[in-house]
């Protein structure tokens, strides 16, 4: 039978300060990215146009900004898209409606005779309020996930300690992921929002079964001598075999998407990649120490009590 | 066999069964996305203040007739705001009587009142106002779905959404600004009288009579392509609608070669005004308007019986045909505005779904192939089951007619994900309890066991996920969150039940088992 470890046995909850100050520089350099590179929003969060024309013949963005200023449209951003004869042209709001931008946008670039022959592909217009709406949605979609998970946890593992540090593996899974975007100079747009929330799911996944196990281990004996790190790490590295095929096959699975799957899945994918890392790491280094720091914590305080009633 | 395997044998048979035959034939029953097939994804906004404030103006007009009626002299009757109307008598003394008008006016309440100057505002009741609103939308509702259907649009969907808006769907459209102009127009049309009295040039200069305003009539000159407006002096009382039709159709303008009309005939009750009309007003203009633009101005030789009029106005074929449509379907109560809109056009959509497909395809029969490899048998029982998830999951939003998108292919991707993963779970648990040394038997009947809690609690959690997703997402990420959702649910069934019962029909059955394939 293959197999990838026979009996793991490794020290991973011991090694649990180091993955602090691991998990801090790269919040640091996530945080830093976002306050000082931001996150650049699709037209869906901040309202605009998207017209995506393919060219006959590959054309230069001077061209298309050429004929573009015609129409006073000439700081439109225009992009690459997927293949040299395709490019996406995004204008801000203005005051035109959709269907007259089109038209004019059509005009303008037919007016340039260096851009040849070509078909308008894709038009997306959101209004001002549309956007700010889907906004706010975006928000309430991840605050409600959250505090579901959180609900579901604390009730399923009856520990709120659970629920929180789930959470803040959570945390730091949308942050580190979030921050890939901004450093890689993606867009925010509503198909990575959806490969967030599927982060937020995979990452929770993976935690519940290390938790699970923690928990089936504890209600079949009573651990003698072994502290509750000691558990923790038991129960990481007993799920590790299933931990690391699944990691594997779904990370497989985002980078097929990443590489092979077309301009529209590639934000997606690329969430789905680097969510796939940080939501494994997550589960041993956030949750599963989160939870081991807390309840050391507690139980070292009732011990504390316990010795000055002793000494009294 | 025992009897619990033959039932749930059963019950896997009779749900592929029945999978299968919602799912047949697949081309048919899976509706794709607008992302994958081409098309239109419209949200408009219906201004409905405007069809409240248009109300009141007309339960304007009527008070001012009822209190004429009466004898009641009156300074003003005007709309004030969205829903109010302002009336100034001419004299106190006929305060009474005025009141006495105005309660025939249900859907009104006096606010404020002024007995020495004779003035009283009548508000509409907050029931009424919300009651209009939702007329509004609702009639616009119906006003696009019998364009659309005169259109000739396959499996449309329009439908209200949240208090004032309208998604409307139209896959696989290739003009996509002509079915824009035809579902965006108000086609409010109107007959009005010119106001003969004012010279164009007066009214220009802004020396007009609050009863008159200025309309421009658009003429284009078919060789230099160049647009001049025309604008006219016309009065703004509304002496007949378009409300009152019941045909229109398309003509050749015998007077202008190459050039088409609309011919229109009216119900009884617009025959009878428009035979009023023209009869009261020979010698005079009258004037017919779409949407505030003025198409023609003829002058009325003599009384029209029958209820027929033409409407010319330079119309191409297209331009006169649509024009018939929004005509017959009726205007809308009020205008909209587009708030969101995507267009795809049908060859992005076939590239997308070339190219998404095949990355995904790609990645599964990778995945099943390991499986197969790493778990061998129990691998290939995995495979199975994951193939069955798909139809299942297919299958039910065949029969939800749910729409597969493009966010919603790698939501099945990502249920893939999952199943695998508890097949993972519990082979690796199966193996676990076989190296504690436990028989074959046992170490099946452990692992199954002790992997379900953990599936249900990590199936629940993203279902919750998928859930939430669904209710506070729209478009492209409630396709995500209906295939999450589905699939996972179908995943439990497939991945533990179904497999488990294979285990259980391959190895519970036999006195002794050997090994077990894993």
């Amino acid at each position: 039978m293959m197999q990838l470890f026979r009996s793991p046995n490794y020290n991973f909850i011991g090694r649990r300060r180091l993955a602090y100050a691991v998990s801090a520089i790269v919040l640091i350099v996530c945080l830093g990215s976002l306050a000082v590179r931001g996150l650049r929003y699709d037209i869906d969060f901040t309202g605009g146009t998207l017209v995506q024309v393919r060219f006959e013949q590959p054309p230069t963005v001077a061209a298309i900004r050429a004929g573009l200023a015609r129409i006073q449209l000439g700081e439109s951003i225009i992009q690459e898209f997927g293949d040299p004869h395709e490019y996406i042209i995004r204008t801000p709001l203005t005051s035109a409606s959709s269907e007259e931008l089109t038209k004019r946008v059509t005009a303008a670039l037919g007016q340039e005779s260096a851009l040849g022959k070509f078909e308008i592909r894709r038009v997306e217009f959101v209004g001002p309020q549309v956007g700010r709406e889907l906004q706010l949605q975006a928000l309430y979609a991840v605050a409600f996930g959250m505090a579901g998970i959180l609900l579901y946890v604390a009730w399923a593992f009856k520990s709120l300690k659970g629920g929180v540090a789930a959470i803040a593996a959570v945390i730091h899974d949308v942050l580190v992921c979030l921050g890939a975007l901004s450093l890689a100079g993606r867009e925010f747009s509503l198909p990575v929002l959806a490969a967030l929330l599927t982060i937020i799911g995979y990452s929770v996944n993976d935690t519940i079964v290390a938790y699970d196990r923690l928990r089936e281990n504890r209600g079949k004996f009573v651990p003698r001598g072994k502290t509750f790190a000691e558990q923790m790490n038991d129960a990481i590295n007993q799920t590790l075999s299933r931990t690391v095929l699944t990691a594997l096959t779904t990370f497989f699975a985002a980078g097929v998407l990443l590489f092979f799957g077309g301009k529209t899945l590639e934000d997606f994918a690329f969430v789905l990649f680097i969510g796939v890392v940080t939501g494994t790491y997550s589960t041993i280094y956030i949750a599963g120490s989160l939870i081991v720091d807390w309840t050391e914590r507690v139980e070292n305080r009732v011990a504390r009590r316990k010795k000055a009633v002793a000494k009294a | 066999m025992p009897r619990h395997l033959w039932v749930r044998t059963s019950l896997v048979v009779v749900v592929l069964a029945l999978s299968l035959w919602y799912l047949y034939p697949p081309r048919q029953n899976i509706n794709l996305g607008l992302d994958l097939q081409g098309g239109i994804h419209l949200v408009l906004g219906v201004e409905a203040d405007k069809y409240v404030a248009g109300q009141t103006e007309r339960a304007a007009e009527d008070l001012k007739g009822g209190l004429e009626r009466k004898g009641v002299a009156v300074k003003r009757v005007a709309r004030e705001g969205l829903s109010a109307v302002v009336v100034e008598l001419a004299s106190p003394a006929t305060w009474n009587d005025a009141l006495t008008v105005a309660a025939e006016f249900g859907s009104f309440e006096v606010t404020q009142r002024d007995d020495k100057a004779g003035r009283f505002t009548l508000a509409m009741r907050e029931r009424q106002v919300a009651q209009l609103r939702d007329d509004a939308v609702r009639q616009a509702v119906e006003t696009i779905r019998n364009r659309v259907d005169q259109f000739g649009v396959a499996e449309p969907t329009i439908t209200r959404q949240g208090e004032d808006r309208i998604l409307i769907q139209l896959p696989g459209v290739q003009d996509p600004d002509r079915a824009k102009a035809l579902i965006g127009k108000t086609a409010l049309l109107e007959f009005r009288l010119l106001d003969e009295q004012t010279p164009v040039e007066q009214a220009l200069a802004g020396k007009l009579p609050e009863t008159s305003e200025i309309l421009y009539q658009r003429r284009v000159d078919k060789e230099t392509q160049t647009e001049r407006k025309v604008p006219y002096v016309v009065q703004k009382r509304t002496l007949l609608t378009g409300a009152e039709l019941t045909r229109a159709e398309v003509q050749a303008d015998p007077n202008s070669p190459g050039n088409w009309q609309v011919a229109i005939e009216f119900t009884a009750t617009g025959a009878r005004i428009f035979g009023e009309i023209t009869e009261q007003n020979v010698g005079r203009h009258l004037a017919i308007i779409l949407d505030g633009n003025l198409y023609s101005a003829p002058r009325i030789n003599e009384r029209i019986p029958g209820g027929r009029a033409v409407i010319t106005g330079q119309f191409t074929v297209e331009e006169a045909r649509d024009l018939a449509i929004v005509l017959r379907a009726g205007a809308l109560p009020a205008p909209v505005t587009i708030l969101e809109e995507r267009t795809v056009g049908p060859s992005l959509g076939a590239d997308s779904i070339r190219q998404g497909m095949i990355a995904i395809i790609g990645s599964a029969l990778a995945v099943l192939l390991f499986m197969m490899v790493y778990y061998r048998l129990s691998g290939l029982i995995a495979d199975v089951a994951l193939v069955l998830n798909l139809v299942i999951l297919l299958a039910c939003m065949a029969a939800f007619g749910a729409t597969l998108t493009l966010p919603g292919i790698a939501g099945i991707a990502l249920t893939i994900g999952m199943a695998v993963d508890t097949n993972v779970l519990i082979f690796e648990r199966i193996r676990e309890e076989l190296r504690v040394g436990k028989t074959p038997r046992a170490a099946i009947e452990a692992g199954f066991h002790r992997a379900l809690r953990t599936i249900i609690d990590t199936h629940l959690t993203v279902m919750v996920t998928a859930a939430i997703l669904y209710n506070f997402g729209t478009g492209p990420v409630k396709g995500f969150a209906v295939s999450l959702f589905v699939g996972l649910g179908a995943s439990l069934f497939t991945a533990y039940f179904f497999t488990r019962l294979v285990f259980d029909l391959l190895y519970m059955g036999r006195r002794k088992v050997a090994a077990v394939s894993i």
